[in-house]
């Protein structure tokens, strides 16, 4: 199985990476190389075997549901790379004006 | 004695006693750091002050009568993928330098409870992705045994700060082989615990269903006492169990008679080093001479663990990855920087086979091609804050989940883990442990496989599958080669069977002294 760069240029934007020319030519030899490794998977017979996403078999663990202490706003934005006090500010989500 | 020539039950036991006091033993370990972290550089964070403040307030509570916690006084290093309020987090990234969490990881404040001394925040691969830890973005660690060679990983720092005897315990995490891989190149013991045993609360997710931290110590005496405190429930996440945990360190002089030790034929093919070889044939003699019977079993699926581990843990790890988009924390793209990037040079006329095309995607405009100056900042954050391994990991998890691949990947993924987990409940039906080698060969050097993705995923062979299944394993030293490095052994139980598997390996590190050795690097100044 080999991908071809536009397939990979595809998958980075989808996975919100920016790749240049020089990283482009990279992942579509690594990805083609490692995709091909893991397709050995399909020579194994799974027909009758159903999915397993999770080794426990608890599901569906609630908590009651009365409000408790969370973090605060200023905890909340203690990190970020912009806010205002209140809100994380980002550049426009819209067209391409007004980067925060 | 002194404090880092220490086992940490000896330690916790001296201070109780007061023949020893936590600000002795903190400033012993703080020392060595000093001396010796330039050459290994296990360490991305130490919290000098932090930890000498921690250690007098124990002293002080212990000469005021109050009860001291369970690691009163005891130095642990902590892997740089658990949250701490007062320290930086970085998960050895540049998109998380300098970061602050708001909490602390429930294990990091568990330690704290215990009145553990919390000394640094050591050396990773970036997110836990790799076994070498050269993927740091803060530079590889150093093997203590002989500094050209990688520690593994992806909890490197962790294991090369014990076999160094810079903290007499540190904290790990496994979601591939994490913490037993590098216990078993470095010489020391190292226990990833059933899936859910570990609160996960506040450690940086990789792959959720995979992922759980463990103790890395110098025996597993000392991971018994370790994992006694970090162990049990939190409503905090969902996936940790709530069942009783067991006194870890109250049963492991019981003799092994009885016990049954899977041995897998398998596992001696091509591409194990014959002296690592001959080290985990000698180990089962050993267990054999310790009363265990050895039985060879059959692991069918062995042989499909690494595939499909290399689609699971990229999957879930392109989600969970998601987060890191330069807005509520982390590294964020300067607006205007920057060459501009390729996705804008996506002809959206040209849509690729079997992927459904994203709504505006590759859409022309002043932002260099993406579709809003939001997305734009997106990509380049990501970009520029992420090293190459855990873009391509990012990468090919968001292929194998995409549209037109999700069921010839990540589904069938999930089938082939349901099949290795059957192995291990067959497998346990017959025998009480599963025994053989962590790693293929005793060392490699920096820079070995760095240049080849698929040489470094092969290192996680004997390893991926525990994971997969959510069971428990431990790592030990069981030999050395013939150029002086240590040569590792894993014991698997079933899932909660940790009291056994740290039983064996106690047996076993009564009956032999592999894990005494020190590197030379670790020798006190004359």
């Amino acid at each position: 199985m080999s991908l071809s760069r536009n397939d990979v240029a595809k998958v980075g934007l989808l996975a919100r990476l920016a790749l240049s020319d020089a990283d482009l030519d990279t992942m579509t030899r690594e990805l083609s190389s490692i995709v091909g490794f893991v397709g050995q998977l399909e020579k194994i017979d799974t027909a009758d075997v159903a999915p397993l996403a999770h080794p426990l078999d608890t599901q569906n663990v609630f908590r009651a549901d009365v409000p408790k202490p969370s973090l605060t706003t200023a905890e909340a934005l203690q990190s970020a790379p912009r806010h205002d006090g209140e809100c994380f500010l980002v550049p426009a989500v819209l067209g391409d004006t007004g980067a925060a | 004695m002194q404090p880092s020539d220490m086992s940490a039950v000896d330690l916790v036991n001296a201070v109780r006693q007061g023949d020893l006091t936590a600000l002795r033993a903190t400033e012993a370990f703080l020392e060595r750091i000093e001396r010796l972290d330039g050459q290994i550089n296990a360490f991305l964070a130490v919290d000098r002050e932090g930890a000498l403040r921690t250690a007098a307030a124990i002293d002080d509570k212990r000469k005021s009568g109050k009860p001291l916690g369970p690691l009163a006084g005891l130095p642990v290093a902590v892997k740089d993928a658990l949250c701490t309020s007062d320290l930086p987090t970085t998960c050895a990234s540049k998109m998380l330098a300098g970061f602050r969490p708001p909490y602390d990881a429930e294990v990091v404040a568990r330690l704290r409870a215990a009145d553990a001394v919390i000394v640094g925040k050591t050396n990773m691969d970036e997110f836990a992705m790799g076994g070498s830890n050269e993927n740091s973005a803060f530079g590889p660690v150093h093997k203590p045994w002989a500094l050209t060679r990688a520690p593994g990983g992806s909890s490197g720092g962790s294991a090369a700060c014990v076999a160094a005897d810079m903290a007499p315990v540190a904290i790990g995490s496994d979601t591939g082989g994490s913490i037993r891989q590098p216990a078993g190149l470095c010489g020391i013991t190292g226990l990833k615990p059933t899936y859910g045993r570990v609160s996960r609360r506040g450690l940086v997710a990789f792959a959720s269903s995979l992922d759980q931290i463990g103790p890395m110590a110098r025996s597993a005496a000392d991971c018994a006492l370790l994992l006694e405190t970090i162990a049990g429930h939190d409503p905090g996440d969902a996936t940790s169990l709530d069942l009783p945990v067991p006194a870890y360190g109250t049963d492991l002089e019981r003799p092994l008679e009885g016990v049954r030790i899977g041995r897998v034929p398998a596992h001696f093919g091509a591409g194990l080093d014959p002296e690592v070889a001959h080290a985990v044939e000698e180990a089962f003699a050993a267990f054999r001479a310790a009363g265990a019977t050895v039985i060879d079993i059959d692991m069918p699926h062995a042989d499909a663990g690494v595939a499909t581990y290399y689609l699971v843990a990229p999957c879930e790890a392109s989600s969970n990855l998601a987060r890191y988009d330069g807005a509520h924390y982390g590294h964020r793209a300067e607006p205007g920087k920057g060459h501009r990037a390729e996705p804008g040079r996506l002809q959206p006329a040209q849509p690729v086979s079997g992927h459904r095309a994203e709504p505006g995607s590759g859409q022309g405009n002043a932002s260099g091609g993406f579709e809003s100056a939001l997305v734009e900042m997106y990509c380049r954050s990501r970009a520029e804050g992420f090293g190459p391994e855990v873009k391509r990991r990012i990468m090919l998890g968001t292929y194998a989940l995409s549209a037109g691949y999700y069921d010839a990947y990540y589904a069938k993924a999930l089938k082939v883990r349901r099949l290795i987990r059957q192995d291990y409940l067959d497998a346990f039906e017959k025998v009480d442990l599963i025994g053989g080698p962590v790693s293929a060969t005793a060392a490699f050097k920096l820079g070995e496989k760095s240049g080849d993705p698929l040489a470094m995923y092969l290192v996680d062979l004997y390893t991926v599958c525990t994971n997969l299944a959510g069971v428990g394993g431990i790592s030990f030293p069981c030999g050395f080669t013939k150029g002086g490095l240590p040569i590792g052994f894993q014991l698997q139980a079933p899932a909660l069977a940790e009291p056994l598997l740290l039983r064996a390996t106690d047996r076993y590190q009564h009956l032999t002294d592999w894990h005494r050795r020190r590197p030379a690097i670790a020798a006190r100044p004359r």
